[in-house]
């Protein structure tokens, strides 16, 4: 184990506003989001019809009079419908998968831009960045917020950082060694890559020289972290985001590691039962639900995360105040997490739309090979895209993987399978297989 | 002038072969010859069967999927060179072969017959005739395999 010692440290007197105080300020804050929404199309027209103004959020529990907004809401004012700003104030564009072909896009002004390299800081700073520390990031840099979440983040605690950006593990290897970061910041799947690229290579990963990480992007378990901690020989934190609340920020683990602080001076989280929708109770595992109140370009009220997980407010030995989510535990809908990249089933549906002669029967499977998840289609194949040539069903094949990957942006291996070769199980097709759950590595 | 021969898909699992087979077997459809392309994910059957529509049927009906190609049935001269003297006619018409197979039996005449799947059927088999090779009919193949 690490003889790394994370120092408790806290960056903001924000974090450890007591209770009363806190649920003053979100209040406040919440009033100015409803103010500041009442002109976006989607919330002006709910606010009508739900005869909802800012006047009549008087306490935080009014919030739950105001319905929920969901993916499908975003999807339907694609591409910037919910922006609360001129565009002229858009200072970032980050997106994240659709339920289809499409990312979903959220904006940024220069203040929400500054507010998230903030809240990315303050879970940095809790789980160890000082200013002298070198910090190896290797997020992808792109729509994904990740990347830059995080270096925003490094930046404002003043600590170096290297850009490695994701890919490539050898050269990450290489990077690690010579340049002795002491942070890593990637998902936790790809820090034990480049443990076994690493040791391929005959390099000891328990001999570079980092000190711990930082780990986000999708879900891993305690198991993993034990795993993680001793073949790099590092400490490892949690933290959580998404980029419709604001990106990587929204929650992180403190030195005592026991469940992420919510940033409730800038979110509102809830904690609700999927089916019911009513709130579970505390403690209970339910979907969380986050109200970003301080965004300017483009708050979201309620937004429905599909991630789920449960939250505690008990005081936590750090000192700070924040409520504390657990690690996601599963989904409420069928998005599956595959290296970091979200992808739904309806995304490979549209792919096989779009090549004609494949119905859309299909059966996605996903497993952990080594540290790496392995994807596959199977496909079922029809009497108008069989042929007798061997060639024409390997381009049909192709095309269907070439389909897929523009629209998830990931690569999938296919296979194709008789009609009737998958299964349906009560009348209701079984669209995924996740082998990993069964191996504990989400 | 040409033979109707039916391709089926194949999973690439054990037991995947035998279940065209046992269906044909089951409804009493010889298969006269046969074909098997693979590869290591799926493979594909050709058979020529006489009652190539009800074998198409019956294959449907237990749910596998099946479609139906033209192929050509040529005699060849049992021979050192004979198989030869034919692909050089074919490709002095420049012909493209998709693929072929041969019949295990023999014709009446003691000659060889080759089953060829070309790009463009009409075309070889007018060719293929005005050059003196012998193009059997589906007639006279079945009959010859009596």
């Amino acid at each position: 184990m690490s003889d790394f010692v994370c120092e408790n440290r806290i960056l903001d007197k924000d974090e450890t506003l007591d209770r009363a105080q806190l649920r003053a300020l979100q209040l406040e804050r919440l009033r100015q989001c409803v103010q500041r929404v009442a002109d976006v199309p989607f919330y002006k027209e709910m606010f009508q019809r739900e005869n909802i103004t800012p006047e009549k959020i008087k306490t935080l529990d009014d919030l739950r009079r105001i319905p929920f907004t969901t993916k499908a809401d975003l999807r339907e004012y694609y591409p910037l419908g919910f922006l609360a700003v001129p565009r002229s104030e858009i200072a970032r564009i980050h997106g994240s998968s659709g339920t289809t072909g499409k990312p979903t896009f959220v904006a940024y002004t220069a203040q929400d831009r500054a507010t998230w390299a903030n809240l990315c800081a303050r879970f940095l700073v809790a789980g160890g960045l000082r200013s002298e520390h070198l910090v190896h990031i290797a997020f992808g840099y792109g729509l994904f917020t990740g990347g830059f979440g995080l270096h925003y983040g490094v930046e404002y605690v003043g600590a170096s950082i290297l850009p490695a950006a994701s890919g490539n593990t050898p050269r990450q290897v290489m990077l690690l060694q010579d340049l002795a970061a002491d942070v890593l910041i990637c998902t936790p799947s790809y820090s034990l890559q480049i443990a076994e690229v690493a040791r391929a290579q005959g390099v000891d990963p328990r001999t570079l020289p980092l000190k711990y990480a930082h780990f986000g992007g999708e879900p891993w378990t305690e198991d993993m972290r034990v795993q993680i901690e001793r073949e790099l020989d590092i400490l490892a934190f949690n933290n959580y985001g998404l980029s419709e609340v604001i990106g990587p920020g929204v929650s992180g683990e403190c030195a005592a590691r026991q469940g992420m602080h919510i940033q409730e001076d800038h979110f509102i989280v809830e904690c609700i039962d999927p089916e019911t929708l009513e709130p579970v109770p505390e403690g209970e595992q339910g979907e969380l639900v986050f109200t970003a109140i301080t965004k300017q370009a483009m708050p979201i009220i309620r937004y429905r995360t599909r991630d789920i997980a449960t939250i505690t407010s008990q005081p936590c030995v750090c000192g700070r105040t924040t409520a504390r989510m657990s690690r996601v535990i599963g989904r409420s809908d069928d998005m599956l997490i595959i290296r970091g990249v979200n992808v739904y089933p309806s995304q490979v549906e549209e792919a096989l739309l779009r090549v004609d002669g494949t119905a859309p029967h299909y059966l996605i499977e996903v497993d952990r090979t080594g540290n790496l998840d392995d994807i596959k289609v199977h496909v079922e194949v029809h009497p108008e895209s069989f042929s007798d040539k061997m060639a024409q069903m390997q381009a049909l094949r192709e095309r269907i993987a070439a389909e897929i990957r523009s629209v998830t942006g990931i690569g999938m291996k296919v296979e194709l399978v008789a009609p009737r070769g998958l299964e349906r199980s009560m009348g209701k097709a079984v669209r995924v297989i996740d082998h990993r759950r069964e191996k504990g590595t989400i | 002038m040409k033979i109707n021969q039916l391709s089926v898909f194949l999973e690439n699992k054990p037991g995947r072969l035998s279940e065209p087979c046992e269906i044909l077997a089951a409804n009493g459809i010889n298969i006269l010859t046969l074909s098997l392309a693979d590869t290591e994910q799926f493979g594909i059957l050709r058979l020529v069967v006489k009652e190539w529509e009800k074998a198409k049927r019956v294959l449907e009906e237990a749910g596998t999927v099946v479609n139906v190609t033209e192929v050509v049935a040529l005699e060849v001269a049992d021979r050192p060179g004979g198989l030869e003297d034919v692909l050089k006619v074919i490709e002095s018409g420049d012909i493209n072969v998709e693929y072929m197979y041969a019949f295990t039996t023999f014709s009446k005449n003691k000659r060889a017959i080759l089953v060829f799947r070309f790009e463009d059927a009409d075309r070889a088999v007018a060719y293929l005739r005005d050059h003196d090779v012998n193009v059997i009919d589906s007639v006279s193949l079945y009959q010859n395999l009596k």
